[in-house]
Order: C-alpha cells, then sequence, then structure tokens
C-alpha cells in the first residue's frame, strides 16, 4: 500500500468507519442516560433559579477561586490546551473545508501561521501536563490507562497535524494521512474513554446545575 | 577524437554549437542538482556517449506522453537529444508501418541484446488475456514481456505505464496494470505525469547516457532530482497558504489576486513532480500559473483520489449515509440498554425484602 493509498483509505472507508462508531458510541451512551429518566423532585423549586441549570454548563468553565490557588498547573495547562486544541480544530482552513464539506457550514479561517504557534503551544501544554501528572504522587496515584489513553489520543492528532504542515519526520502524503488516522482514532474511542465528556459534559451539568438550583444553591 | 556515431558528432553535424551545448549540460546539470563543477563532466560524457538504442512500446494511452515530447519547444536541444538517440521503434513516430515496423523492432532487440532502453508508455490489459489491446496481432502483455527480455533498463513513461493511469481507474474494465507490475526483473524508472514534463524525460535520459546508470529514485520508482519536492513546496501561491489566503472561486477577487487554491481543490501538497520549477512551454507557466489547481497527475490512483476540485482535507466519499445509520443504530441501541437497566432496577425494586432487626436476631 503506497502513502497515497493510505491516505485515500483514511479520506474515504476510514473516516466512515470512524465516524459512524463515534455517532454511534456517543449517542447510545447519551440517550441511554436520557431514556433513564430522572427521579421526580417533589420539593417545591426556590425562586430565580429557573436558568440555573443553563448557566452552570458556562459556569463550571470558569476557574474556581480556591482550585485556582491550589491547583495553578492543572488550570494553566488545562486551559491551553483546550482552547489551543479548539482553535487548531476549528480555524485553521483546511479543517474549516472539512467542516463546510460534511455538516456545510463554514466560517473565516484564522492565518495559518497563528494556528500553528497555538498548535506548538498546545503540544507543549499537553506534555508539561503528562509530566506533570507523572511527577505529582496524588495525580499519579488516581491515573488509570484511561488518563494515559485519553492524553495520547489527543495528542496524536496536534502533533502529526504539526508536523505533517512542518514537513517534518515522514514524507508529507504519508504523515497527512497519520494525521487523518490519528483523528479517526480519537473519533472511535471517545465514546469509551473519558472524552467522552466532550458531550457529557453539557448534560452533568445542566443536570447538576438545575438539581442544586432547585434547592436554592448559589451558582 | 571522439566516434563519428557519437552524441557530439551527430550535434556537430546538425549545427548544434559547442555554447548550446554546453548550455544544455549547465541545465540538465541544475534540473539533476549537481554542482556546477559537473558541467564538463556532463559535457564529455555525453560527448563521447554513443547513440543508444531505444525502443518505445506505447500501449493503452493516449498519444499525449509522445505529443508532450515531440511538441517541445522544438527545435532545442531537448529535441536534438531525441533525435540523437537511436529511436528504433515508435509506432507513432517512425516512418515504416505494418511488418517492415515490427521488423525494425525485432532486429533492434536482436542486435542491441543486452543494451537496449525500452521506453514504455501506456498502461497494459490483463484481463481476458489481454485482447483489448494488441499490435501487429500481439498483445500489449507478450509484447512487452518479449521486449522488457533484452533490456537494459526501462523507462515508464507517463502516470499510465508507471501506476495504471485512466485505463486503470475504477472501474479498470481492461484489468489495466502498470509495467512494474509485470516486470520485476529489470531495472525500472517511473517518469510519471499525464503527461510528463519533457524535460523531464529528457534529463532522465541525458542521465543515463552520463552516468550510464539510472537516477536515484523514490518509493514510487520516480528519479528523486525531479520527484523529490512536493507542487506546494515550491508553489509561488505557497505564501498565500500560509497567510490563510485562499481564492474561493475560479474568477473571485482572490483567484486573480494569486491567491492559493487549495479550497479548490489543488493537489500540490501531496504530488511530486517538477511542474513549478521548470514549468511547461519553454518554462512560460504551469497550470497552477493559468489559474487552475494541481491535478496530481504524477500520483498513482489520481483518477479515483475524489473530484479535482474538492480540497485535500474532505473526504472522498460522503459520509452522510453510514452517520444516519450510526445515529440510529446510537439511539436504538441506548434506549435498549435504559430499558434494561430499569428492567433491572424495577425487578430488584419488586424483589426487595424488607428486614427487621427481629429478622436479623433470627
Amino acid at each position: 500500500m503506497s502513502d497515497m493509498d493510505l491516505l485515500l483509505w483514511a479520506r474515504g472507508p476510514g473516516l466512515q468507519i470512524a465516524l459512524a462508531i463515534c455517532i454511534f458510541g456517543m449517542l447510545l451512551k447519551l440517550f441511554e442516560i436520557f431514556s433513564l429518566g430522572r427521579k421526580p423532585d417533589l420539593s417545591v423549586a426556590r425562586p430565580g433559579n429557573a436558568a440555573a441549570g443553563w448557566i452552570t454548563i458556562f459556569s463550571r468553565s470558569l476557574p474556581n477561586r480556591t482550585l485556582l490557588k491550589r491547583t495553578f498547573p492543572t488550570y494553566l495547562m488545562g486551559y491551553t490546551f483546550h482552547i489551543g486544541f479548539f482553535v487548531a480544530l476549528l480555524f485553521f482552513a483546511p479543517h474549516i473545508q472539512l467542516f463546510r464539506k460534511t455538516v456545510g457550514l463554514g466560517w473565516p479561517a484564522l492565518p495559518s501561521q497563528l494556528v500553528d504557534g497555538v498548535s506548538l503551544l498546545t503540544i507543549v501544554a499537553l506534555l508539561l501536563m503528562l509530566a506533570y501528572r507523572l511527577y505529582h504522587p496524588v495525580k499519579r496515584f488516581l491515573s488509570t490507562f484511561d488518563d494515559y489513553a485519553s492524553w495520547a489520543l489527543t495528542l496524536a492528532p496536534l502533533l502529526s497535524g504539526y508536523l505533517a504542515f512542518h514537513h517534518l519526520l515522514l514524507p508529507y502524503t504519508l504523515m497527512l494521512a497519520v494525521h487523518i488516522l490519528s483523528v479517526e482514532l480519537l473519533l472511535v474511542f471517545m465514546p469509551f474513554t473519558k472524552l467522552v465528556h466532550t458531550m457529557s459534559l453539557f448534560v452533568s451539568r445542566w443536570y447538576n446545575g438545575d438539581a442544586l438550583g432547585h434547592k436554592g444553591a448559589r451558582l | 577524437m571522439a566516434d563519428e556515431n557519437s552524441l557530439g558528432a551527430i550535434l556537430r553535424a546538425q549545427g548544434v554549437s559547442r555554447r548550446g551545448f554546453l548550455k544544455f549540460c549547465s541545465a540538465m546539470a541544475a534540473l539533476m542538482a549537481l554542482p556546477p563543477s559537473m558541467v564538463p563532466a556532463i559535457a564529455a560524457a555525453l560527448d563521447k556517449a554513443l547513440r543508444p538504442s531505444v525502443i518505445w512500446l506505447s500501449f493503452q494511452e493516449c498519444t499525449g506522453c509522445t505529443e508532450s515530447l515531440t511538441r517541445s519547444h522544438t527545435p532545442t536541444l531537448e529535441a536534438l537529444i531525441f533525435d540523437a538517440i537511436s529511436l528504433d521503434y515508435h509506432h507513432t513516430l517512425q516512418a515504416a508501418s505494418g511488418e517492415a515496423a515490427e521488423a525494425a523492432r525485432a532486429e533492434a532487440m536482436k542486435k542491441f541484446y543486452g543494451k537496449y532502453l525500452l521506453v514504455v508508455d501506456g498502461s497494459i490489459p490483463t484481463k481476458d488475456g489481454g485482447v483489448y489491446s494488441t499490435i501487429a496481432g500481439m498483445s500489449n502483455l507478450d509484447m512487452l514481456q518479449e521486449a522488457a527480455k533484452g533490456a537494459a533498463a526501462i523507462m515508464a513513461v507517463g502516470t499510465c505505464a508507471a501506476f495504471g493511469g485512466i485505463p486503470h481507474a475504477n472501474p479498470n474494465p481492461t484489468g489495466a496494470v502498470a509495467v512494474s507490475d509485470i516486470i520485476k526483473d529489470k531495472p525500472i524508472i517511473n517518469v510519471s505525469g499525464c503527461p510528463p514534463i519533457p524535460v523531464v524525460i529528457t534529463g532522465v535520459l541525458a542521465h543515463y547516457l552520463t552516468f550510464g546508470t539510472l537516477p536515484e529514485l523514490d518509493d514510487l520508482g520516480r528519479p528523486k532530482v525531479f520527484y523529490g519536492e512536493s507542487i506546494h513546496d515550491r508553489c509561488y501561491r505557497r505564501p498565500f497558504y500560509d497567510q490563510g489566503k485562499f481564492a474561493k472561486t475560479f474568477d473571485d477577487e482572490g483567484a486573480r489576486n494569486g491567491w492559493c487554491l487549495f479550497e479548490l481543490g489543488c493537489k500540490g501538497p501531496t504530488t511530486f513532480n517538477a511542474c513549478a520549477t521548470t514549468k511547461w512551454n519553454q518554462g512560460t507557466s504551469f497550470p497552477i500559473e493559468s489559474g487552475h489547481g494541481c491535478l496530481g497527475c504524477s500520483e498513482p490512483n489520481f483518477w479515483d483520489a475524489g473530484s479535482f476540485y474538492q480540497a485535500l482535507s474532505t473526504p472522498i466519499t460522503p459520509v452522510g449515509k453510514a452517520a444516519a445509520v450510526a445515529a440510529a443504530a446510537g439511539i436504538v441501541g441506548g434506549a435498549a440498554i435504559a430499558m434494561h437497566n430499569r428492567h433491572v432496577k424495577g425487578a430488584a425494586k419488586s424483589e426487595h425484602q424488607t428486614v427487621t432487626v427481629k429478622d436479623l436476631e433470627k
């Protein structure tokens, strides 16, 4: 199989398979959660907290002052890599073309050099996060295979994309195929690892926020 | 004193000046990425080189490769080099026809056995015994196998001969294959392109005449000197790619300003050829300079690599159907699991027995 054959497979059947598994897995999990239903809350709802669930979806993304002081490196690197990942994913012109082709939506791209710089920063943040996880005794103790797999699955598309863009390590065609395949691997495992939080976080945050709001908690 | 049959003697006889000859040698050295100090060596080698016998076989092809070569900026030294090789068989270009033509091929094969250069353009049909393309009653497959036996080396000129090309494209009704799929025991050099750049064909010939060997090849059997870099790497529109400036249609302001054609389906990043450096028509321009994206014609399977007008980062097959089926399966599966969980919970509830302190004290 030549480099081009691999690229064509990645852009054809590979993508179809990965996308299908991802959609199937995500909906399987989400629909299971939704179909289970909620316990009826017989208490009287406290006033003024009707939108607590929706507010919490966003408010939980803001840093918690106490935790920010205690785990500053986690916050700093966590924010860096989450924001960087989405900048690279959503604002690189070739990626926008993919969205335009598959979902019919497009938007203006950022200059490639800017996305390139952000990607490098994101890769560094991810590497530092791993180092911190291995260095910190509590984090190391709590870490499972899932944590390391999720980290590797997140790093792979960023690293391969960066190497492809700069024509490093492997011929461009092969590196582009590796990049697309790494994204497909991420899609395949996303519903079955901790990466499922990309979807479930909205559900769980709304659920918690709504329940707490019902009880009158200040959010 | 050089042999009167040598290339140098023939060129001089045809009125090619020493200055013109050295100019050609310099261009060849530059093309082959050799230092200027190699120019005299190339000149000396080419001067003394005897006209090698070349047998050119045309199989399932459109004659575009021959057109490309013959319509190259004549009269230049490349064309004279082409004249200066002993082209003993080429059924499009030769004057002889019918039995006389076939006799010329047989004679060349016998006389220069083990020494001639075999040039092939076009793919080889293999289905149904190779009946889909025959010459003088002989299938392409048989002719290739016969001619390859006595060849010193084989040049597969054009994407059809190198990778199967258009005839090989899905559904490939004739079972077309590349030369390298059939011949395994001879050195093969792939000079791909649809058509290949004339100066690349002559460049490979010049290398062969100068050094007596084939140049260093890439993993697809192409000479690295010409196919070592991608169109994208050498494209004059590359700065716009880096800046994220892309033409959205073929006639918008971006296109007029020479912005990158990536979004219009340019395959430059995955295409390895010398178009952006040697250009076409006496170095006038190349497709991207004319406002059209690269088709990727020098790569394998380029006809089956999705639309020419689809960006490289997009899927080559629609994903909607697979996504819809997966979504339906996910919803049904999720609901089934939820129902099962509810059932388990309900069963646990109904089977629950209240245990009192009295029971425990029993």
